[in-house]
């Protein structure tokens, strides 16, 4: 399925970039005043990659991600995806995407969610079924189709979220925390669940996250975001080997990268805020 | 998890057996209270020849109270002794079956204009929640609408429709609409905005947020306004037969027995009961309706 030793410098360097961001700004209006949410965004994300983007509330992951997305617009600057304008991304159903809560509608069994966006898209008959079907079997779920969503628990409920966004097969998943709701052993398998699920499909992900350990584990490569503006501080390659499963967590290497992120973050973090002693920056980093 | 729905319907089983024997008690004490009510206060009543024993039973009430009188309260067992005798003197019809009659066809002009009140409701709250501009100009003539008192209204609608079951329906409609505009309003915008969000990166249509969306969100909001609807517009089908000239259904009824309170005070009662059961029934079948639509959700379980 992998080769194991892929790493991810490799994987960047062909072909053009599946999401391409130039000199983005984001600035949003507040009661008093302005919020510089974004200042100079410049990312280049490779087809296959898996990217997350860490850091403190308020640093504009998520706003990045919706910019990729087209559902919000930058106020100067260019978001490409796929060589097209966000919009026309957006139009022609390029991205995936998977929110903190699930969303489910509850008045559709899982089977149904699965097949909104493919009802939405014009896709019918068993060939809808077949893809939801398989999609339900590639998140495990299938002995639950006929269930709504409130029989499920959380986790279940987010992979219900997950199969629905990949249903219609889409270039890009863009995850804005998916697992933030979860409890800690939930989210690790979870974590493990989502990595089995990229590689089977190849997907390019996109992955805004606040905990350090999970950006590590799951990423081919980490932006490290500050707050106020938000801006790029970092971006760390991961080179573990994959695939990776609960040995890589135990890793030297695991915990090297863990410390360099949580460095990252605490470098602008004690810039900003001379006082905050180191266990205060670890706790932002990972809790935000 | 199996085991815990089970035991979730287990609940509900005894909650609902505990529910129907309730709402049993309550006709029973409602028919305690009023013949006890009667018993200290009202006019004095005998039996003769008890079980057939020959022997007769006497009570004189030891107060008075005027609203406990005969002609205010009817026994119990005269108002439902009146459905089997004839409605009018020499006629063949006893009165239960004149009244289930017309109750069926009060009904049918009332489910009428609730079928047309809903949708104009669902219409209007569909413009609405598309154009702020539309909902600023005419969302305060739909509430003054409602501020005209339908009797006032009705001899106007009639003279403008013409007597008949056209602007009998029409009264039923108005009054039914209001409701549903206002829920329907309230549910169609309900979705979670990231809901929105996950429809827009689908590139939905508004067609296909509406009726994926939208509408499906709505439910719960609407069938809350169409309970309310179904007794309204039986209310509306109701006072809309005395202007509309429609002698068969329960308004002319209550109209006619109304006149003749003094010599049969018991069949306005009935015929009170009747369209109070119509009401029920009306609303109990749209409640039925709203636990098929929503079944599997978690606000259906109420």
């Amino acid at each position: 399925m992998t080769d194991g030793g892929g790493s991810a410098g490799e994987t960047r360097a062909v072909g053009d970039p599946v999401v391409s961001i130039r000199g983005v700004h984001k600035v949003f209006q507040v009661a008093d005043g302005r919020t510089r949410a974004l200042e100079s965004i410049d990312v280049d994300i490779q087809r296959g990659e898996f990217v997350s983007l860490i850091g403190p509330s308020g640093c504009g992951k998520s706003t990045l991600l919706r910019l990729i997305g087209d559902l919000t617009a930058p106020t100067a600057g260019i978001v490409t995806v796929n060589g097209k304008p966000a919009r026309k991304a957006r139009l022609d159903r390029d991205y995936g995407m998977v929110f903190q809560a699930p969303v489910l509608f509850d008045w559709r069994t899982v089977e149904g969610n699965v097949r909104l966006p493919l009802d939405i898209m014009g896709v019918r008959g068993r060939e809808r079924d077949r893809r939801a079907r398989e999609m339900l079997e590639l998140v495990e779920l299938h002995d639950f189709a006929r269930h709504y969503p409130r029989q499920l628990s959380g986790g279940m409920q987010q992979r219900v979220a997950i199969a629905r966004a990949l249903a219609f097969e889409p270039k890009i998943l863009l995850m804005d925390e998916p697992f933030g709701a979860l409890d800690e052993m939930t989210r690790e398998r979870m974590n493990s669940e989502l990595l089995r699920i990229w590689e089977r499909t190849k997907t390019t992900i996109v992955f805004v996250t606040h905990s350090i350990p999970e950006a590590v584990f799951l990423s081919s490569r980490v932006i490290v975001m500050s707050a106020r503006p938000g801006r790029i501080t970092n971006v760390i390659d991961v080179d573990l080997g994959r695939p990776r499963n609960e040995e890589t967590r135990e890793q030297e290497r695991y915990f090297q990268l863990v410390t360099a992120v949580r460095e990252s973050l605490r470098g602008r973090v004690d810039g900003e805020t001379p006082v905050a002693s180191p266990d205060r920056t670890m706790a932002e980093g990972t809790i935000g | 998890m199996a085991e815990r729905i089970a035991d979730a319907a287990v609940t509900t089983r005894g909650g609902r057996v505990r529910t129907v024997l309730f709402a049993l008690l309550i006709p029973f004490a409602i028919v305690l209270v009023w013949e006890g009510v009667k018993f200290l206060g009202g006019d004095p009543w005998r039996i003769q020849n008890v079980l057939g024993l020959g022997v007769s039973f006497e009570h004189r009430p030891p107060l008075r109270i005027g609203m406990a009188s005969d002609l205010s309260l009817p026994h119990v067992w005269e108002v439902l002794g009146s459905f089997f005798e004839p409605v009018q003197r020499r006629s063949d019809v006893s009165l239960g079956q004149f009244l289930v009659g017309a109750a069926l066809y009060t009904w049918r002009e009332a489910a009428l204009g609730f079928l047309v009140g809903a949708l104009l409701g669902l219409t209007l709250a569909s413009i609405f929640i598309h154009s702020r501009l539309l909902e600023r100009a005419f969302v305060p003539y739909v509430i003054a609408s409602q501020t005209v008192p339908i009797v006032a209204l009705a001899p106007m609608i009639v003279f403008a429709f013409g007597q008949g079951v056209l602007s009998v329906v029409i009264i039923a409609t108005y009054l039914t609409f209001f409701p549903v505009t206002i829920a329907g309003i309230r549910g169609l915008t309900s979705p979670d905005p990231r809901a929105l969000e996950l429809m827009r990166s689908y590139a939905a249509s508004r067609w296909a947020v509406f009726w994926k969306l939208r509408l499906p969100a709505s439910l719960p909001y609407l069938f809350t306004a169409l309970k309310i609807s179904a007794t309204a517009s039986i209310v509306g089908a109701i006072i809309g037969e005395g202007p509309g000239g429609i002698p068969e259904g329960l308004g002319r009824a209550i109209i006619n027995f109304n006149q003749q309170y003094i010599s049969g005070p018991e069949k306005l009662w009935a015929t009170i009961l009747v369209s109070a059961v119509l009401g029920i029934l009306f609303f109990s079948v749209v409640r039925a309706v709203e636990l098929f639509v929503l079944r599997g959700r978690a606000l259906a379980a109420g």
